[in-house]
């Protein structure tokens, strides 16, 4: 759905009444990497009953060149159109600079199903890398079956796990203060199918996914005061699970998902890390200080809460033993101010917001040295959250006054905007695997 | 009878499921009050729009009814915004006089409270900029208590940035953002 079809005054109502949330990935490489790998994906073979229109071949193109490692090839050069591996020729694709060559057809399975046949060709050396690979979604899940083969061929080609076919979610501003209207955003990775979990006139912030997707911890203050919520993203079934005197804010789940690590100020103001069993309710203070701790982030083992302490005079990175009473040390040197640290799914990296030159860029802390490396140009750039492969990462830049969602590469050799028509869109996190 | 294009029948579709969801929003009862604010945990069965397995949650609908209270009327108390510098929590001397015939109206009434709300112009991390705003926030509650005002007629909030009273990326904006708004409440 597309800015020009929403001209009607129906949809400026849905817009404005329901709020029904709507993003789409425009990829817009504003860097990349030199030699992208030249992959063509022939468009599908449709079954016109079912398919809806969806252009399977476009979907999976799309993904994988907003990772940054491949580039498409025109369509309009391609010297034929195959549905299966069994029928590509190696030579005419070399011939066009394809590398490799990804085939497949849309066949309705049943009144509501459609199957999704699907083969990867080396163009170079012939081989058949997938012969006939078969996906079954329903006919309304087209796109998130076109995501899979992404995944499958991304994995094939490059030896890691895909992450197209998951989730983000986001804040997205409508409105200037104090006529502001807030809402918490799910949507595919691509930004596509976006539709709202909640909103309201107050700010939401802080979401987080928990380990299986199922829910969103997040921050509100409907109630004038600041709370911390969890909510099951498929029923709304919502729980508030802290609303103590004072700061509740800046949850993330445990590993395991039976845990919450949040921030909590109390009547005093004091903000220190705490972890609260969602079970049980037993809360259990992390940190001590009266300095402001908050922030905090696990790592993949659960084992430690990276947070930002100002205990030292300006934010930086420290890291405490996920253990009540241990002694909190830091992590983050060498740059004046850094912020809302992230842990990569191998634990070996740490996503921070650092300040350089008055500008606040998104970084890594190669956390078995300690380099730090920006991965982001903008003058407020936050919120950085790692994909689940850890190849990719999605964070909230600015434009002209209006948040902006972009992905950029673990190397920061490729930046792709995520293009939004919901106003100011902010604190994007990216989802787990779910398949 | 001639076929309509698969980018109508699309549209059409779309227009279906939007006219769904308008409807099911509207339907949508509200949400049982909760008893207690006080609590730390609270559930609800929350009714909720489904759209492509997201289903939505209106929070205002749970917002409760707080009843705003107009406090104070003279011309000191008048002012209820108190404006900082920069990455600071001080109290300029300015505002001393303010917090002051604040303090004073709040201890004479010992059954009137006051909420500061407290708030930071853009630039920084958003958690951090909670817990700025909660400074300023108690740095202004303290001084209230100096006047006698008891502890259990403040309460304090921080939004951070996230509700900024000028919109922009300058200097004029974020002065004006950094701030305590001090909110009576009954």
């Amino acid at each position: 759905m597309t800015l020009k079809t929403c001209r009607s005054a129906f949809c400026a109502l849905l817009l404005s009444v329901c709020a029904t949330a709507h993003a789409q990935l425009q990829i817009d490489i504003t860097r990349g990497v030199s030699d992208p790998v030249p992959v063509a994906v022939v468009p599908f073979a449709r079954a016109a009953a079912v398919d809806g229109g969806t252009d399977v071949a476009g979907i999976i193109e799309r993904d994988l060149a907003s990772s940054g490692r491949f580039k498409g090839i025109e369509r309009r050069a391609m010297p034929a159109q195959p549905q299966k591996a069994a029928d590509v020729n190696g030579a005419a694709w070399r011939a066009v600079r394809a590398d490799y060559v990804v085939v497949g057809r849309v066949v309705a399975a049943g009144s509501e199903n459609v199957s999704l046949h699907f083969g990867l060709v080396n163009a170079l050396t012939g081989q058949k890398m997938l012969e006939d690979e078969t996906i079954t979604v329903s006919g309304k899940a087209l796109r998130k079956g076109a995501h899979r083969i992404a995944d499958v061929i991304f994995e094939k080609i490059t030896g890691v796990r895909g992450a197209f076919d998951t989730r983000i979610a986001y804040i997205a501003v409508e409105g200037v203060a104090p006529d502001q209207r807030f809402q918490l955003i799910v949507a595919d990775a691509d930004g596509e199918n976006a539709a709202v979990a909640a909103r309201g006139s107050r700010p939401l912030m802080s979401p987080a996914w928990s380990p299986d997707g199922e829910w969103l911890a997040y921050v509100s203050f409907e109630k004038g005061v600041s709370t911390v919520n969890v909510q099951r993203v498929r029923t709304g079934e919502l729980r508030t699970v802290s609303a103590r005197n004072g700061v509740n804010g800046a949850p993330t789940y445990s590993p395991d998902g039976k845990q919450l690590a949040l921030t909590l100020g109390g009547s005093g103001g004091n903000l220190d890390i705490y972890v609260l069993d969602l079970a049980t309710q037993n809360l259990a203070r992390m940190t001590d200080d009266p300095a402001i701790d908050t922030q905090p982030a696990w790592s993949p083992d659960g084992k430690t809460l990276y947070f930002l302490s100002d205990r030292g005079g300006a934010p930086q990175i420290y890291a405490v033993d996920a253990r009540a009473g241990a002694r909190a040390r830091r992590v983050s040197f060498g740059v004046a101010y850094a912020a809302r640290p992230r842990v990569s799914p191998d634990g070996k990296l740490l996503a921070l917001e650092v300040q350089e030159d008055g500008a606040f860029h998104i970084a890594t802390l190669d956390l078995a040295s300690g380099n730090i490396t920006s991965l982001s140009r903008g003058a407020l750039d936050e919120s950085p959250s790692f994909a689940p492969n850890g190849a990719m990462l999605i964070y909230a830049g600015r434009e002209r006054g209006q948040g902006v969602l972009a992905t950029v590469s673990v190397d920061g050799q490729v930046t792709a905007r995520l293009q939004s028509s919901q106003g100011d869109v902010r604190e994007p996190v990216w989802g787990p695997f779910t398949n | 009878m001639p076929d309509i294009g698969a980018a109508v029948k699309q549209k059409i579709f779309l227009v279906m499921i939007a006219a769904a969801v308008i409807v099911a929003g509207c339907k949508t009862k509200p949400v049982q009050e909760e008893s207690s604010t006080s609590t730390p945990v609270s559930s609800a069965s929350t009714p909720a729009v489904t759209t492509g397995g997201v289903a939505t949650v209106d929070m205002d609908q749970r917002a409760g009814t707080s009843s705003g209270a107009s406090g104070p009327n003279t011309q000191q108390t008048a002012q209820r915004i108190i404006y900082f510098d920069f990455d600071s929590s001080d109290i300029r001397n300015e505002y001393v006089d303010v917090i002051a015939a604040h303090g004073r109206y709040l201890a004479g009434n010992a059954t009137v409270r006051v909420r500061l709300e407290g708030h930071t112009d853009e630039r920084g991390s958003r958690e951090y900029n909670i817990g700025l705003g909660e400074r300023r926030a108690q740095t202004v509650k303290r001084a209230l208590m100096l006047q006698g005002v008891q502890e259990a007629q403040i309460a304090t909030v921080s939004y951070g940035e996230e509700r900024p009273a000028a919109a922009g990326s300058d200097e004029a904006a974020w002065s004006k953002n950094r701030r305590v708004e001090m909110v009576y409440i009954n």
